[in-house]
């Protein structure tokens, strides 16, 4: 029978495609199980994790069970050592078509956000990019509007339905969207690195995970592109999205930007964290791309997230406003960093910074 | 060879952003700009252009003013330009869009030596689908995230981004490229440009135009034919008050550290 | 009457401030403090047929018109009045003259490498004993037996010389009788090429505003041109020379505007953001009502500019108005940065902010092309009072 995406009944359980580069599968598919899990639970369904790769080892395909995963397809195939758009499409959408999983979640990685749309054009459904949330569940979607939004949750009415209720911002985080596919299957998301928790390892659960190998159809003449080279970037790049503790450094270290990164780095390195920049401070060239925090940069969940001589304009705000505490230093005592902000200090952050680095190295040292 | 090139009108959202009351963008309150990695892939093209003096044609899907910027590409150089617009064509979603642009850019012609180009995402959804989308409809390979384009005859050789360095593609014509602003810093438009951009051709694309492409179908476009839509929309709460320190000296410091201790937040 | 833009106008408008915006003003600083002439600035603007806004597609030109040359010298003084100047100086002062009066020899030789930008342009009129008052000329030009030019003299404050590649120099060429039977000089406008032999630049000024634009000397010595040099006809120089400065004075008017229009953009920000007394500056009524003035003023002053400009492109006549738009412009741009300069308050007077520099800058608007003074001899004359 012809595959058909409107047949919803048809499909069942939940995928995560299980992204590997050179062999090892990407954290953030783990943030993504971990995230499924809930969501079949919640249905009481399967949650499958998919791996496309060459000779991917046991040990990493059962690992995805410690993070949630029922059962684990996978598919070894030269043509999948690296990844095409053309290889990845074809075989994911055979599978899709075979299989039917009513949800289908993807890695919003640049090779996530290139996979994710071809597939749901083929399929015929809808894809919706870039979430940061996600629930089948209406009540805990309601929880779930209730802290994050403005809405009026009990004086609302929402649609009961089980269909997956995908959330991303809009607009750089000036409006968030919850989207749903109500008339296709698989609904497909690609869901942002860094947003979901990933949950405990749990080896019990890893030792029960069902393996499943695929055979693929799949020869040269299917791909269309030469793979040349695959270049990693020389310079280690700064991992702010998994940080638990951002220092960052805005417009207003412009008078010395020497020394007010350093002394951001020096903040950093007593907290135990990394250094981040707004975007002023990226474009004037002070510091490389990779630092910088913002809807054009990176988002940050930090624990801690350090605002020094930042003004706090709405797109730096969107990357770093749902860190869990924020401490803002800024000459200007009502620039809107202050805002958002939940200690601030109104202060020149050449004498404060170095101060509070002081200040928590003192703490430190009286606790160890 | 020509060069077509894929674009959006979006709103301006790098200034002041308004919102109505129902908690929706106030799109005609807001300035508009061309996408910018849109004018990144103009910008390719028309370096295209300038080695090989092939043919560039613009095509935007969206309401009639949108005819402003089509005008402002072609006082950079572009040649022509289409205007996808319908009242049936309302409401798309990414799918639904991409079926209608493949539909659009059919009609323009896909030749042997041609190059689609479309910026990868667009600053008002920021999806980054619509450009695989279209390739997809046209059975045409892809290479996104290009941040380094280089033509030799029906070669295309891109250095395509990852999170951690880059790949080198190479790829045959036809085929769809999606670029990052990054690739390039696009020109400005010249004085000889725009006494000649209302000169140039132009096409309106409506319904009627597109309407037998096997493409289009109520199923497929508008409202109607998109997967995916809105089930609620809303505006983030503004945070709590934070609590403002007072003073700026060591006592300052001291202070927030224990708070941040009594809190256990560090 | 319509007082709209065309839609292409608007286009360039946008194209012009953009261009301002990001390739002009962050130089604009660093321009006036090293009194550095922006080549690549200059290169750029060529590019976009910045350089032969209004001159016909058939002579290089972009085949826009005079109100759109207006908006780019507006734009590019609104961030920096040297790169205002350059562009009014090649374009109104050389070009003009060219386009105007030239044989269709000359026309094809010069126009279309000038409007390019392969070529710079400059005007040399004023000498050390002659501003404004032609009959004062001491450069000559004299026939050889090859029926060449010569020229001998020489030329001082001349806008773009150090980089210009093109000149239209002023020289008295005999003496006439006037109508009531006395002696005058008769005067003929001439092409001349920096590379002509005998031809030189002299003494580069220092000056206190538009620092980087190349003001400098010129000296002709035995300087021999072709006689096919000539522009116009023989003694018919002063003519030319004053209705050169007729358009020129469109174009500073619009420097002189921009001016006081980027003045004052500068200081509704600078007002906006500066706190005093526990209160933006923006929120004292003295800076809204100086703010409220001003702006009423230079909108005032860029209505005469604009009229102006369609008359010139309508061929009306327009010396009059060439003549109040300079006046008005000039001394609106010299009060309205002068009182930025004070809102700003100290920080006005630093070199940290662009304000001291557009006061500085704007001065020169009410000195050359026919100073303020000259501007009412103009307009009084046109009146018939006298």
């Amino acid at each position: 029978m012809a595959f058909n995406s409107s047949d919803t009944a048809a499909f069942k359980g939940v995928w995560v495609f299980c992204e590997q580069r050179e062999g090892v599968i990407m954290s953030t598919s783990y943030q993504l199980l971990s995230e499924g899990r809930k969501l079949a639970n919640d249905l009481g369904v399967e949650l499958c994790g998919v791996v496309l790769g060459k000779d991917i080892k046991e040990d990493y395909l059962k690992a995805l069970g410690g993070y949630g995963a029922d059962k684990v397809y996978y598919c070894n195939h030269e043509l999948l050592d690296v990844y095409t758009t053309d290889a990845y499409t074809k075989v994911i959408c055979d599978l899709v078509e075979d299989k039917k999983p009513e949800i289908f979640l993807i890695g919003a990685t640049n090779i996530g956000r290139d996979l994710g749309p071809r597939c749901a054009a083929r399929l015929h459904t809808g894809l919706t990019a870039d979430c940061t949330h996600l629930d089948v569940d209406v009540e805990k979607y309601k929880a779930f509007l209730k802290t994050t939004s403005t809405i009026d949750v009990d004086n609302t009415k929402f649609e009961d339905t089980k269909n997956l209720k995908m959330t991303r911002p809009a607009f750089g985080g000036h409006l968030m969207a919850t989207i749903v596919c109500p008339d296709y299957r698989p609904q497909m998301s690609t869901v942002r690195p860094g947003v979901m928790q990933t949950a405990p390892y749990n080896e019990e659960t890893a030792a029960k995970t069902v393996l499943e190998r695929v055979d693929v159809k799949l020869d040269a003449s299917d791909i269309h592109v030469d793979l040349v080279e695959i270049k990693k970037s020389a310079k280690k790049l700064v991992d702010l999205v998994g940080a638990d503790v951002v220092v960052s450094v805005g417009r207003g270290i412009s008078s010395d930007p020497k020394r007010g990164i350093e002394i951001a780095e020096e903040l950093a390195n007593v907290l135990g964290g990394v250094v981040g920049a707004s975007r002023a401070v990226v474009d004037a060239g002070l510091i490389a791309a990779d630092h910088q925090v913002g809807q054009t940069g990176k988002t940050v969940h930090a624990k801690i997230y350090v605002a020094l001589g930042i003004s706090g304009a709405i797109q730096h705000l969107a990357g770093m406003q749902d860190s869990e505490c924020i401490i803002a230093v800024n000459k200007n005592g009502s620039a809107p960093i202050f805002d958002v902000a939940t200690y601030g200090i109104t202060g020149d952050l050449f004498k404060v910074g170095p101060m509070l680095t002081e200040a928590i190295a003192k703490y430190k040292a009286s606790k160890a | 060879m020509k060069c077509i090139v894929c674009v959006k009108q979006v709103p301006d959202t790098s200034g002041v952003v308004a919102v109505k009351e129902d908690g929706t963008m106030d799109r005609a309150a807001m300035a508009t700009i061309t996408n910018h990695d849109d004018l990144a892939a103009v910008e390719a093209a028309l370096r295209i252009k300038d080695a090989t003096g092939c043919k560039v044609v613009v095509v935007s899907m969206g309401p009639p003013p949108a005819e402003g910027m089509l005008r402002e590409l072609l006082a950079m150089g572009a040649d022509e330009a289409v205007l996808v617009s319908a009242r049936e064509f309302g409401g798309s979603d990414t799918y639904a869009t991409s079926q209608i642009l493949a539909a659009a850019v059919k009609k323009i012609g896909v030749e042997d030596d041609d190059i689609i180009f479309c910026g990868r995402q667009a600053i008002d959804g920021d999806t980054a689908q619509v450009g695989p989308q279209i390739a997809e409809k046209l059975h045409l390979p892809q290479v996104s995230y290009a941040a380094e384009i280089k033509v030799e005859g029906k070669t295309v050789t891109v250095k395509r981004l990852l999170e951690d360095g880059y790949m080198t593609i190479k790829v045959q014509t036809p085929c769809l490229i999606t670029c990052v602003k990054e690739l390039n810093t696009a020109r400005y438009m010249s004085v000889g440009g725009i006494m000649e951009c209302y000169q140039k051709p132009l096409e309106i694309y409506n319904y009627e135009t597109l309407k037998d492409d096997p493409l289009i179908d109520v199923d497929t476009i508008g409202l109607k034919g998109s997967p995916t839509n809105v089930y609620k929309s809303f505006s983030p709460p503004v945070k709590g008050a934070g609590m403002m320190m007072e003073g700026a000296d060591k006592a300052t410091v001291e202070k927030l550290v224990s708070i941040l201790n009594d809190k256990h937040i560090i | 009457m319509d007082f709209h833009l065309t839609r292409e106008q608007e286009m360039l408008r946008k194209l012009f401030r953009d261009f301002a915006q990001n390739e002009v003003k962050p130089l604009a600083a660093m321009v006036d403090e090293e009194e550095m002439f922006p080549e690549t600035t200059v290169k750029k603007m060529a590019e976009l047929g910045m350089l032969g806004i209004y001159f016909p597609k058939e002579y290089g030109g972009a085949g826009a018109d005079v109100l759109s040359y207006v908006m780019a010298v507006e734009e590019l003084s609104k961030v920096c009045a040297t790169t205002g100047v350059i562009v009014s100086a090649h374009t109104s002062l050389c070009c003009a003259p060219i386009y105007e009066n030239g044989t269709e020899e000359q026309k094809a030789k010069y126009l279309p490498k000038l409007c390019r930008g392969e070529w710079l342009g400059a005007f040399g009129l004023t000498e050390p004993g002659a501003g404004t008052d032609a009959q004062g000329q001491q450069t000559v030009a004299v026939k050889n037996e090859n029926g060449d030019w010569v020229l001998n003299g020489s030329k001082i404050f001349i806008t773009n010389a150090g980089f210009a590649d093109v000149f239209i120099i002023i020289a008295v060429t005999g003496t006439v009788l006037d109508k009531r039977g006395r002696k005058s000089k008769e005067i003929s406008a001439f092409i001349v090429e920096r590379t002509d032999p005998g031809f030189s630049v002299g003494k580069h000024e220092k000056k206190m505003g538009i620092r980087g634009s190349s003001t400098c000397e010129l000296i002709m010595e035995d300087c021999v041109i072709p006689k096919d040099r000539l522009l116009g006809k023989q003694g018919k120089g002063f003519a030319i020379a004053m209705k050169t400065l007729d358009g020129g004075r469109i174009g500073i008017a619009s420097q002189a505007l921009g001016l006081a229009e980027g003045a004052i953009e500068e200081t509704i920000k600078y007002t906006k953001e500066r706190v005093q007394f526990g209160k933006r500056i923006s929120q004292f009524q003295n800076t809204q009502f100086q703010l409220a003035d001003m702006h009423a003023k230079t909108e005032a002053a860029k209505w005469l500019v604009y009229s102006a400009a369609m008359k010139k492109q309508n061929h009306e006549p327009y010396t009059m108005d060439a003549a109040m738009a300079k006046l008005v412009a000039a001394e609106t741009a010299s009060d309205v940065t002068r009182r930025c300069v004070q809102l700003f308050g100290g920080y006005g007077y630093t070199r940290e902010y662009p304000m001291e520099r557009m006061m500085r800058d704007a001065k020169i608007t009410e000195i050359y092309e026919g100073t303020s003074e000259v501007q009412r001899m103009v307009i009084s004359a046109n009146l018939g009072v006298n």
